[in-house]
Order: structure tokens, then sequence, then C-alpha cells
């Protein structure tokens, strides 16, 4: 599967998530925070914290550990 | 007549294919594209070929005995609804990481130890090289173990408590379960440190070292030491995902669901198995969930399963007694130490809520938005309780853990979803 990461184009997984590909790019933060603009990346990896926040084929606020990739997503990230 | 199971890890599977076996028309909704919960993660499972499984779906709401459902990718817009009417349902929702904030938990490179093991056992990646995990239970060494599998190198796996306690309860062990906790302690021995724990984690914009300290038996500190790392995991046991049996109505009993020796919850035709009654590990989640899809279906008694259920609690109640949460990670704290991630609540906002002599669970929480965030205080909402009964010494008593999950809508929808469902789905 071919999927883009902030615009560079890379290869994914069946079964990877956004959550696993972005760690596998060695990302470990791509977010901040509202107040304070504090990095944010994956803290729980089931779904519940909401930490770790994408845009995913022009839909914001995706749960990166919960979405599975498929082929073409155009992931974006707020922190490139 | 028609059997909902809602959870498709260890308890809702055995549920399910219990509730097939007596006879019910029966589907299992579950969130995950696969079968098997946490517990089998990267290794799905099957159900009996009789269940409707719904996958990528998840129950959203309830009113009575209508089950409120969304299908498709996470959180994406174009997910399909449909309501499911049920003459039983049984709730097998599970729990999630319990963790006691530090400072510098929200450093990237901090992780769960669930997300830790989920990485390695879903995704096959290390959460890091040079690994610390902390925390308490005897989860910490299968998930220490799965890090080994995928390449890090756990430097230590520290316990708050002893570890040791369960040791004094040997018949409540299953001679199984007691042979899988030894045979993990054997392999990770040199890394094994009770009574220590990760009490700050440092670094800019990403963990570099964490802070280890020696603990007393109420866990304030002894001594402490600084040790280099590129991630740290944490769990202090775990809660249970309650919010669908909270809007149903299911009473609870010490922050879980009450549940009968069927699995019969306090509302008739509900009935819970696994983790949102207790936690006590995959086995015993997966007798349960046998007993509860068996009484739900109205089949004949599960004798061998209930005897399992009888020792397994048995064994979850030693284990719990042997992993307590002391109130000495107060003192870990910093004033600036986040407590509510989403809302950036610190110890000092909290302590400021607090003194101004907030009357209970709304006004604290609006007064120092905590819980108020994307997570809902899932992830805070026990240690903001904690922390808001010891500073207000219990004068007042802040939250309930219902009041904690209440959530109507227990999984967020897109307001473009919410605007497209039918009326009579509303
Ligand atoms: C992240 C994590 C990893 C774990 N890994 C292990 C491990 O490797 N080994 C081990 O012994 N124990 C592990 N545990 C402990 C584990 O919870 C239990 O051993 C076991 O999986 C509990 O079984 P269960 O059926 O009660 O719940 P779970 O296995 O948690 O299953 C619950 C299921 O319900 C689904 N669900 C929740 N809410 C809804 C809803 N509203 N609608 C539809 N579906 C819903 C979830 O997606 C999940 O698939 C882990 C726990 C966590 C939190
Ligand atoms: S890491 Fe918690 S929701 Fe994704």
């Amino acid at each position: 599967m071919r999927v883009t990461i902030d615009g560079v184009p890379s290869q994914a997984a069946q079964g990877q998530t956004v959550a696993g590909a972005l760690l596998a790019a060695g990302r470990t933060s791509w977010r901040t925070t509202r107040h304070a603009g504090k990095p944010r990346g994956v803290f729980c990896g089931i779904g519940v914290c909401f930490d770790c926040l994408v845009t995913v084929n022009g839909v914001a606020d995706v749960r990166a550990c919960q979405r599975v990739l498929v082929d073409g997503d155009d992931i974006r990230t707020e922190e490139p | 007549m028609r059997v909902v199971v809602i959870g498709g890890g260890p308890a809702g599977l055995a549920a399910a294919g219990a509730a097939a076996a007596a006879g019910a028309d029966t589907v299992l909704v579950d969130s995950e594209p696969v079968l098997g919960g946490q517990f089998h993660r990267g290794h799905p499972q099957r159900v009996d070929a009789r269940v409707r499984h719904l996958a990528n779906s998840t129950v959203w709401a309830v009113e009575g005995m209508r089950l409120h459902v969304r299908t498709g990718q996470a959180d994406s817009p174009s997910r399909t609804g449909e309501v499911l009417n049920a003459d039983a349902v049984v709730l097998a929702t599970g729990a999630h990481d319990r963790v006691v904030p530090f400072p510098g938990w929200d450093l990237p490179g901090v992780y769960t130890a669930g997300a830790a093991q989920a990485l390695a056992k879903g995704q096959g990646i290390a959460i890091g090289q040079r690994v610390v995990v902390s925390g308490t239970g005897p989860f910490l060494l299968p998930v220490a173990q799965s890090l080994k599998a995928v390449g890090a190198e756990v430097l230590r796996i520290c316990d708050a408590n002893t570890g040791l306690g369960w040791l004094g309860h040997p018949r409540a062990a299953s001679p199984a379960k007691l042979a899988e906790l030894l045979g993990y302690a054997v392999r990770l021995r040199s890394a094994w440190r009770p009574r220590t724990a990760v009490v700050a984690a440092h670094g800019e914009d990403k963990v570099n070292a964490v802070t280890v300290a020696k603990l007393n038996p109420d866990w304030t500190i002894r001594s402490q030491e600084r040790i280099a790392v590129d991630a740290v995991c944490v769990g202090h046991g775990f809660t249970p995902r309650l919010e669908l049996a909270v809007t149903a109505g299911c009473t609870l009993v010490d922050g879980f669901v009450a549940v009968e020796h069927t699995g019969a919850t306090s509302v008739p035709g509900w009935y819970a198995a696994g983790e949102v009654t207790g936690i006590g590990g995959a086995d015993l989640a997966a007798a349960e969930g046998e007993v509860a899809g068996t009484a739900a279906a109205r089949g004949s008694h599960p004798s061998r399963a209930l005897a399992k259920v009888r020792s397994g609690r048995r064994f979850a109640a030693a284990l719990a007694a042997a992993h307590p949460i002391r109130a000495g990670w107060h003192t870990w704290l910093t004033d600036d130490t986040l407590v509510c991630r989403c809302e950036e609540v610190t110890y000092k906002d909290l302590r400021a809520a607090v003194d101004l002599d907030a009357a209970g669970t709304r006004t604290f929480k609006l007064t120092s938005r905590v819980g108020l965030g994307l997570c809902q205080g899932r992830t805070c909402g026990r240690a903001a309780i904690d922390i808001a009964t010891a500073l207000a010494s219990d004068r007042r008593t802040f939250f309930t853990p219902a009041d904690l999950q209440r959530r109507p809508i227990a999984t967020p929808l897109r307001l473009a979803e919410l605007a497209s469902l039918p009326e009579e789905d509303l």
C-alpha cells in the first residue's frame, strides 16, 4: 500500500495504523496542545486519551492509534 | 430471542459463542477491525459461525434495550448507523490502563503499559531502544517481555509494591497462572525492582531520562537516581470502560459493574462480563463471558465455567490486594505537573479549585476544567478524584466513579454524523 505522510510518499503494510506508520518513521510527536503548545504523540495506544490526533484525507481529529491505513491515505500532522 | 454482545475481547467472544450455542440469535459488536480485544491483539480470533459479527462498529448510545451503533473506519464521518433491538445485552467493553500522574508524564516517549503492549503485539513496534517499565501489577511483566521481543532493552521493571503479596494467598492462585508469572519472573529478574517507581520524566520535546526512586511502603520517596532512556511506559492497573453501563443504569460497586453469579447486572436484561466487572485477566474474562452469554440466552447452567469464575475471582482479589495504589504518589507532583492532559490542568489548578470550596463534581470540574477535554476524564479522572479528596481532607466528596463515567455519548461522533442521523435514531 502507498500512503503519504505530510506530503512524503511511503509504503504501509496491511493492518498498520496511522500511529504505527508515524512511529515507524521515527516520529514520536505530531501535535501540540492548545494552551501551552506542548508536543503530543501516542499515549494510551487504544483510542482512549485523544493525544494522537491527525488529519486523514482532509478529516481533522482522527485518532492515529485507531485508524488503520488504506491504500492512498493522505496523512497530515500539525507538526510536520 | 436476540442477544447483543458489546465488545470482542476474551469476555465478549466467549459470551457470543455461548449465547449462539444456547440457540439465541446473537450479534457481536466490536470497535476493532478484528476480534480478540486487548489480550489477543496481533492474533485475530474467530467466533462461532452463527454469530453476526459487526466489525469496526461502536455502540455509542443506549436507550433501554435499543443500541445505537456506528460502523466504519475510526472517526470517519462516513460511518453508517444502525439501531439494534436486543432481548438481552452482554456488556464486555473491557478496561484501559490506569496511570498515576508524575512530573513529565505528558512528554512524548512516555506511554501507558497497554500502549507499549498494543504497539508491540499489534504493530511490531518497540516504543524505544532503552526503556523503563514502571507502575504496579503483574501486567508489567508481559509488557517487558513483549518489549524485549521487539528489540527494546528493558533497563528496569519498577513495581511500586513488592509484587509478592499474592504469595500470601497461594490457594487463590491457579497453578497455570502461577507458572506463567514465575516464568516471567525468572526471565526478567535482572531488571525487576520492587518498591521502586519512575517519579519524573525529563526532556524538552521528548523524554531523555527518568528519575527512578526507591519508595517507602506508602510510596513516598526514599532515594532517587537518574537513568537515561528514550522511552518509558507506565501502568497502575486498569480502569473499566463503564460509560454504557452507567447510561444503561447498572449499579456499580467499587467502581465496577456489580453482577450476580450469572453475570446479571441490576438492570433486567443487561449482563456484564470481563474487566468491566473486575480486573482478573483474560482467562477469567472468558469464563465470565461464557457464564453471562449462557444466562443471557437462557441456556443451561455452565457449571465448569462457573467454577472457573469462582477460582479466578479469588486470584484476582489476591492480586488486587497485592497491588494497591498508595497515596504517597501525591508527593511526586510539583505545582506545574499536569493532571488533566487534555485541558492542561495542573496540580496547582486543582488545589485552587478545592480551596474555592467547590461543592461537588460539577462545580469542581467547571472551576478547574479537569476532565472536560477530549478524553472526558478517562485518563485523569481517578487521579483527579484522589487528589481533590486528599486536598479537601474528607470535608467533601467530589465525585463518584459513576459521575466520572456519565457520558451519554460513549464515543465522539462528528457533527456531520449527528446531523445525518434519521429522526428515529435520535
Ligand atoms: C492496552 C491493553 C493491552 C493489554 N494487553 C494484555 C496482554 O497482552 N496480556 C494480558 O494478559 N492482558 C492484557 N491486557 C489486560 C486485558 O484487558 C485483559 O486480560 C483482557 O483482554 C480483558 O478482556 P475483556 O474481554 O474484558 O476486555 P478487552 O479485551 O479489553 O475487550 C473489550 C473490547 O470491547 C471493545 N469495545 C469497548 N467499548 C466498545 C463500544 N462502546 N462498542 C463496541 N466495542 C467496544 C474494545 O474495542 C475491545 O475490543 C491489556 C489491557 C490493555 C488496556
Ligand atoms: S494514543 Fe490515546 S487515543 Fe490514540
